[in-house]
This record gives C-alpha cells, structure tokens and sequence, in this order.
C-alpha cells in the first residue's frame, strides 16, 4: 500500500518544488534600478554610488576588508557564546524560581530602556581598549532576547506534561532535559535568532565607540575622509554577516526542532 | 495473555528494572478512598472541591467515575496519581498510603500530552528510558502494545502526522507500558469523535481484558460509562460527592452490540435519572 500525491496535482506539485526565489529576485531588480538610477541620471560617486561601484571597491580592496571583518566577526561570535552562556543558566533560573522570576524579571525588562549606545563608553573606561569592552557591548544587547525568550519557553510546557513526568517517577533533571528543554527549543532558538542579529550591531556599536579595527571603524574612518562609497562597502559586508549569522543559526534551527510547525509549515 | 508474551523475555539486567519485577512488586491494585474532602484556597475565598469521598476499588475492576463539569472528577485523579494532597481523609493504594507523586500507576489526559519531538513509538518508550527499565524488553513491549491498538503501522510516526484518535491510542500505549498496577484517565476520549471514540472504548477493553490493572476511568459520557465499567460512582456538583454507585451487570467480553440490548439501556436510564434528580438534566414538562 503506498500512498501517492494524488491530491496534488502535476503542475501545482512542479510550481511548489520549483518556487522561484522571490526575495531574491526583488533584491536583484532593487539593485538593478539602482544602478539603472545612477548611470542614466549620472549621479555622482560621493552622494551616491553606484552598486557597481561598491562591488568594485570590495573586490579591489578584499585585502583591506577581510581583515576587519574577521575582527568584526570574532567579536559577534564571542558576543553572541558568551550571551547564550550567561543568558540560558539566567533564564532557566527565572523559569524556575518564583521569587527570583518576580525580582529580577521586571528589572531585566526595565533595563531594556537605557540606549546602548550611551552605555558603550563607560564599557572602555572601565575594560579598556582590547577585545573585551566590544564583547561586553554585544552582550549588553544579545543577551536580552536570549533570556526573555527561553523563559518564555520554558514556562510554555503544559502543565499536564508535568504531572505526567511526575506519574513516572521522572526526577528534576530528567523533567528538565526530557520535557522542558526540548519543549523550549523553538522559543530559546528564536531568541538566538534576534541575538545573532544584535550581535552584528551590537559590534559595530562598540567600534564606533572607540576601535582601530573592524568594520564599524572603517565605516568611520571613510566617514571622516568623505568616502561614501567606502561607507556602502562596509555596511554590505555587515549585512551579509548579519544574514550569515541569521542563516547559521536558521540551518541549526531545522536540525534541532524538525518536529516544530515553524519549520514544518516552511516550503 | 498480552503479559505473558512480553515478561517471559526479560533477563537481568544491569540496573534497568526488569518489566517482570515491576509487575510482580505490586500484586496488590485495590484502592481505598476513605472520607476524602479536598478545598482549594482561591482568592475568591475557598473551594469543596471533594467531600467526604468514600470508595472501595477491587483489584482488577473497571471503574468509571461520572459527574456533571466541576464536580471533582480531575480533583480525584490528582489525589489518586499523588499529584496533589487531600485536605482530610486518606487514599491507599494497594495498601500503600499515597502521599507525593505516586509512580505506580499509569495516567492518560484528554490532551494526550505526546511529546512532539519523539515519534510514536519513541513517545511509548518515554516511560522505559524515565523508569529504567530494560531497554529491549521495553522496546518489544511497546512494539506488542502498538500492534494492539492498530498502529504497528505507525512507530516512526511523528505525533503531527497522526489522527486525534491515534494520539490517544500512542498516549494509552505509553500509560501501559511498564504494566501498571493501576490505569487512571481523565476524559480520555473526551476530544475524540464518535466514531473514534467507540473505536478506542473497544481497544481499552481488549487491552484490560484480562484483568491485569484497574482501571479509574473519568468520563461525562453515560453512554461510554455503561458500555465500560464493572460499576460506575455517580458524582453530584458542590461540593463533589459521591451520589450512588451503580453495578453495571452487562456480561464480558463486551462487544459494541450490548447497547442495543434492553439491559444496557437500563442502566442508561438509571444513571440519567440520577442527574435529573440531581438537577443536573433539566427537561421541558411533555
Ligand atoms: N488548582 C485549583 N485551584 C483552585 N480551584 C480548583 C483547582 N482545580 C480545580 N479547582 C476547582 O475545583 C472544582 C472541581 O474541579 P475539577 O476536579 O477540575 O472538576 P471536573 O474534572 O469534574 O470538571 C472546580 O470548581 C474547580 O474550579
Ligand atoms: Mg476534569
């Protein structure tokens, strides 16, 4: 017995497996406009280039910008471990005590209000130049997400689930790694998601505020030398890592949770 | 038969707790409800819940527990699985006070709280991997409990691919697995269609039929409760009390045809009186 796609037919079953990428395409006729826009009406370099242009100067100069994106990215990835290592015990804590959840959480949120811009530098007065005021920056920003979403999820599991785990003798832990945690893995992964992509300005952040390195200081450094075309290279580059880090952790997302309608519901 | 099948495979083992063991540690399945009231402190002020309950379950016995919405049905179960305490009185079970979680018992819900990430079958084994118990006996008594229900067919099935109805039957299986002295559902087939539903009353029977647990089954069915319990504890609203309790003397094994026969009806007819008297059926005067 074996069951066939009879209630799809042919030609909607090739459209479905051959769906044209339509964002993909939109960001192509965008950049394409662009670039028409420039060359017909001749708009000059140093208002707006051209995405020729910003594609000449990053393949011309890659030397230049490897480097400081290899530093940009080691901070979001430093950033963006430490957040998930101090932002999941904090989580599970919150979700797991009443009195600390009711201390701490509105503080936590509360403490969303202050720009972290303004606090960034107080971060180099107090931890220096190095590595580690910019780590400390990204946490400052990642960290949030992670923690209010994996609370969310783990307060998620029906209470139902319990008493069941309970009905089978299952211990603290095993209620916690068998039926909490995975119950919590699409909400703990979507947070990941947002702190990917803080992480990336949260970094840039940090090197605006002082930084001889990485893409937020060539940003500045082409800013005080009028060179905008310089400008729109970088910010390219810190979208595609932006978007590499958002996909990283989307490809770990639809290994670990398969089974969730988030993924399920996808085509 | 659906035990002997399976128990004479286990071995020693390690530390898993063999299924036999299991089995034989807990021969005794009676319970004894005595005088058990229940309150919750709400911030409306209290809550009777249950009042001075009292029940004598045999060993093997099929019992179901039947009562308008709120009565206390849920409130049992939770007193019974351990999960929550009496305010007064005592329940033991197989002589055994309860008094915190009590594992020695499976438990099925109307949602069937399957785990989304585990396939049917894994979802089955949940109950051997949190118990211990020995891996491959586990395993071919879960695969036995399956093939029983209908869903040989479905082991690596995740739970969004299968019906409301094979949810359930997956949850009972898990419930089962580790031979329980004592099978407790709350409305179980409360979310299920009629057709399912008659389906999964004949599987549970076929699965109790040779009288290895008891089984407390929760239900706001006359109907299913006729069809089958050995007796059924009518329960009045506020505060839950038990009203009457009735023996159901229909002969076994039951099949879906009793409840065309004039001594099913009767018992129908028996418990929806107590309701109207009770107040909890009302009717236009004819
Ligand atoms: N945890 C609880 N806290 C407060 N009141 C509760 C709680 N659980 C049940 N109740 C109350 O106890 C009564 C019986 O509930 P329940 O046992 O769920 O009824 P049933 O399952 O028969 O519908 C209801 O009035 C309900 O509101
Ligand atoms: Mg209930």
């Amino acid at each position: 017995m074996s069951v066939q796609a009879i209630d799809t037919p042919p030609l909607q079953a090739w459209y479905t497996r051959y769906e044209p990428p339509y964002a993909l395409l939109t960001l192509i006729g965008l950049i394409i406009i662009w670039q028409l826009a420039c060359s017909v009406l001749k708009v000059p370099a140093f208002l707006l280039p051209s995405p020729y242009d910003i594609m000449k100067d990053l393949v011309f100069n890659a030397s230049y910008f490897v480097p400081h994106a290899a530093k940009t990215s080691l901070v979001v990835v430093l950033g963006f471990a430490a957040s998930v290592a101090i932002g999941m015990p904090i989580a599970i804590m919150l979700s797991y005590s009443r009195i600390l959840n009711k201390s701490l959480y509105p503080l936590l949120v509360g403490s969303q209000v202050v720009p972290k811009v303004a606090i960034a530098p107080l971060m180099l007065a107090w931890f220096g130049f190095g590595m580690t005021p910019k780590v400390v920056i990204v946490i400052t920003i990642a960290f949030f997400p992670i923690v209010i979403n994996a609370v969310v999820g783990l307060r998620s599991t029906p209470p139902q689930m319990i008493y069941l785990a309970q009905s089978m003798g299952a211990s603290l832990w095993q209620v916690f790694f068998r039926f909490c945690l995975p119950q919590a893995l699409p909400s703990i992964l979507a947070g990941m998601k947002m702190a990917a992509v803080l992480a990336v300005i949260g970094a840039v952040v940090a090197e605006f505020v002082g930084s001889d390195a990485g893409l937020g200081y060539v940003i500045l450094a082409a800013s005080s030398n009028f060179d905008i075309t310089r400008q729109f290279s970088a910010i390219v580059v810190l979208s595609a890592l932006g978007m590499a880090f958002f996909w990283i952790i989307e490809i770990v997302e639809r290994r670990m949770i398969p089974w969730h309608i988030s993924i399920r519901g996808e085509r | 038969m659906l035990h002997d099948a399976t128990l004479t495979t286990d071995r020693l083992a390690g530390t898993h707790t063999s299924l036999d063991a299991l089995h034989r540690a807990s021969t005794d399945r009676s319970i004894a409800i005595r005088n058990v009231s229940k309150i919750f402190k709400t911030r409306q002020g209290p809550i009777q819940a249950l009042s001075a309950v009292n029940l004598e379950v045999r060993e093997g016995e099929f019992v179901s527990v039947i009562g308008p919405s709120g009565c206390g049905k849920s409130t049992l179960m939770m007193l019974l699985a351990g999960l929550d305490r009496a305010s007064s009185g005592s329940i033991m079970i197989g002589g055994k006070t309860i008094d915190g979680p009590n594992a020695d018992i499976g438990v099925v819900f109307q949602q069937d709280a399957l785990l989304e990430w585990r396939s049917a079958l894994s979802n089955v084994l949940l109950q051997a991997e949190i118990r211990k118990l020995e891996p491959k006996a586990a395993r071919a008594r879960a695969e036995e409990l399956l093939k029983m229900v209908g869903l040989e067919a479905f082991h690596e099935a995740m739970p969004h691919e299968l019906s409301g109805g094979m949810r359930q039957r997956v949850s009972i299986c898990r419930a089962l697995l580790h031979n329980p002295p004592l099978l407790v559902m709350d409305e179980p087939f409360g979310a299920l269609d009629a057709l399912t539903r008659d389906q999964l009353q004949v599987d549970l029977l076929r699965l109790w039929s040779n009288r290895a647990m008891t089984v407390v089954f929760i239900t706001h069915s006359i109907a299913e409760a006729v069809f089958l319990s050995d007796r059924i504890v009518v329960m009045s609203p506020r505060p839950g009390k038990i009203e009457t309790i009735i023996d159901v003397e229909l002969p076994r094994p039951r099949r879906l045809a009793v409840r065309d026969t004039p001594a099913y009806a009767h018992y129908v007819q028996a418990v929806t009186d107590i309701f109207k008297t009770l107040g909890v059926l009302k009717e236009d005067e004819a």
